[in-house]
């Protein structure tokens, strides 16, 4: 298996999304904006279709797109601070529309490797920069870690402790939205909200600290990455799906270990 | 003359159009013991909030240790626990000594290794809450009385002059009620850190505190709890509530 090129190709950058994303989401599940997951992945998807028609590699414009709708929706929430998910709503229907309405006005043949992701089709070039990408927001996160606990924890208090709360939502919803568009290749847009919840999911049912709840969804996220990908290259299946499928099972053995203990 | 700490001048505060705090005066000096009382939506906890910070008024001064509270950037001094501390549900995975670690280093960007003065510091305080056999629990599994001991704690470890709480003792039985004021008796008066609690049990509060302000269709009433009185509750609460005597 991995004497081929794009199987090596889809082990790294797989490995790195496994990280990334349920590290990410773990700190979304624990502030209940999961969905949020979910809203970015559409707009994605309307990235991907400019990028398709106007010549422009796609995964810069999904990021662009990305980024630009993670700031609004930080600005949203501000705006309806007490209906807050209506944010995440408006922007969801901005990225389907705009999708829907570009993917029509050109040549998009190719989105639906984005859709369900597609490894054989990684390049180099998105290696290095999923890769660059990847490490950046580990380190980043490494290193706002504790603040971002305090904030997951008691916003509030965390602000009064002088924590510049507002800058790292800020700073923190861009991550979420360039792991967003570096995780699509590889599980798709339609699946990316998965791999950010599912690890994670999982994990909170074992974990008894925050650290040990963190290390346990990256550990789930990396297994169900790797086993997903072997079982989809035997077993010739989508890539994807095998994987998120393969996490899917990760939490139902979990949630079935705790109901027995 | 004891020093004021914390100073509320003519502040006006709204929601929209409802006005919930009109003009607004008062202060709280070093040391003193105060509850903010009233009925349900009179503005105890905007009040809190305004004091801290967390709000702006639409008018009026608000000062921390006689400097604006806009500009107040001495974060170790103050202490506070927010209502959204208690309401996060059992499965959040964080233990208690995590949570206590929270409040050392929030500030500069770079992260620092708690060194090992600060490890015992965490014990200490741990210790004075009477909560350093529970440090590795999950906080989820703590009972509502013992949570609220463990954010006092996480305040402590910054040797704070001022502890701001809002409504902690809301669905906490009467023993652990008794046991967490005897902790507030002990840090306000071993430690001499004052303290400002919001709560809806008026009954329980005015026998703890030195100075009670209650808040009622957005003015304020000061009742100071040195001496003998009383104070017509039904002015506040309505007709159903009878006339309360204070301890003195």
């Amino acid at each position: 298996m991995l004497e081929y090129e794009f199987m090596r190709r889809s082990f790294v950058m797989g490995i790195i999304v496994a990280m990334i994303a349920p590290t990410v989401g773990y700190f979304l599940v624990l502030r209940r904006q999961s969905i949020i997951g979910d809203t970015l992945s559409h707009v994605a998807l309307a990235g991907v279709a400019l990028g398709m028609i106007t010549n422009v590699y796609p995964l810069y414009t999904a990021i662009l797109f990305t980024v630009i709708a993670a700031v609004g929706i930080e600005y949203l929430r501000e705006k309806y601070e007490n209906y807050a998910e209506l944010s995440l709503s408006i922007v969801l229907s901005a990225g389907v529309g705009l999708a829907s309405v570009l993917t029509s006005l050109g040549n998009t043949q190719g989105i639906l490797s984005y859709l369900f992701g597609s490894l054989s089709l990684v390049s180099n070039k998105e290696i290095i920069l999923v890769t660059a990408l990847g490490i950046i927001i580990l380190a980043t996160i490494l290193i706002l870690y504790k603040k971002l606990f305090y904030m997951t924890f008691d916003e509030e208090s965390a602000y009064l402790s002088g924590i510049p709360v507002k800058a790292i939502n800020l700073y923190f919803s861009i991550l979420v939205a360039v792991t967003i568009a570096i995780s699509m290749r590889i599980v798709g847009i339609l699946l990316i909200s998965s791999l950010m919840i599912l690890p994670v999911a999982a994990s909170l049912i074992i974990a008894n600290s925050f650290k040990k709840g963190l290390l346990y969804s990256i550990v789930f996220g990396v297994i169900s990455v790797i086993v997903g990908l072997i079982l989809s290259y035997y077993l010739n299946l989508a890539s994807g799906g095998t994987i998120v499928l393969t996490s899917l099972i990760l939490l139902i053995i979990t949630i079935i270990k705790d109901i027995k203990k | 003359m004891k020093k004021k700490i914390v100073e509320v001048k003519n502040v006006s505060f709204s929601y929209g159009d409802n006005k919930v705090l009109e003009n607004v005066s008062l202060y709280i000096e070093e040391g003193d013991f105060v509850g903010i009382i009233g009925p349900n939506g009179s503005a105890k906890s905007t009040l809190l909030k305004l004091m801290v910070g967390l709000l702006k008024p639409d008018s009026g001064n608000i000062y921390l240790f006689n400097k604006p509270v806009n500009e107040f950037k001495n974060y170790n001094k103050i202490g506070y626990i927010s209502q959204n501390a208690r309401e996060f549900n059992k499965m959040f995975p964080a233990t208690v000594e995590e949570v206590v670690a929270a409040n050392i280093y929030t500030k500069g960007i770079l992260p620092k290794r708690i060194k090992r003065e600060e490890r015992e510091k965490i014990d200490e305080v741990l210790k004075i809450v009477d909560m350093d056999k529970y440090k590795e629990r999950k906080i989820g599994n703590l009972s509502g009385g013992q949570k609220q001991r463990v954010f006092i704690a996480r305040a402590l470890i910054n040797n704070p002059r001022i502890l701001f709480m809002d409504e902690p003792l809301v669905g906490v039985d009467i023993e652990s009620q008794n046991k967490f004021y005897n902790l507030l008796n002990k840090i306000n008066e071993e430690f001499n850190i004052t303290l400002i609690m919001v709560s809806h049990d008026i009954g329980v509060i005015s026998n703890k505190v030195n100075k009670l302000f209650c808040l009622s269709n957005g003015k304020v009433y000061k009742h100071d709890l040195n001496k003998d009185m009383k104070i017509n509750l039904k002015d506040i609460y309505g007709e159903n509530m009878n006339i309360l005597f204070h301890r003195h």
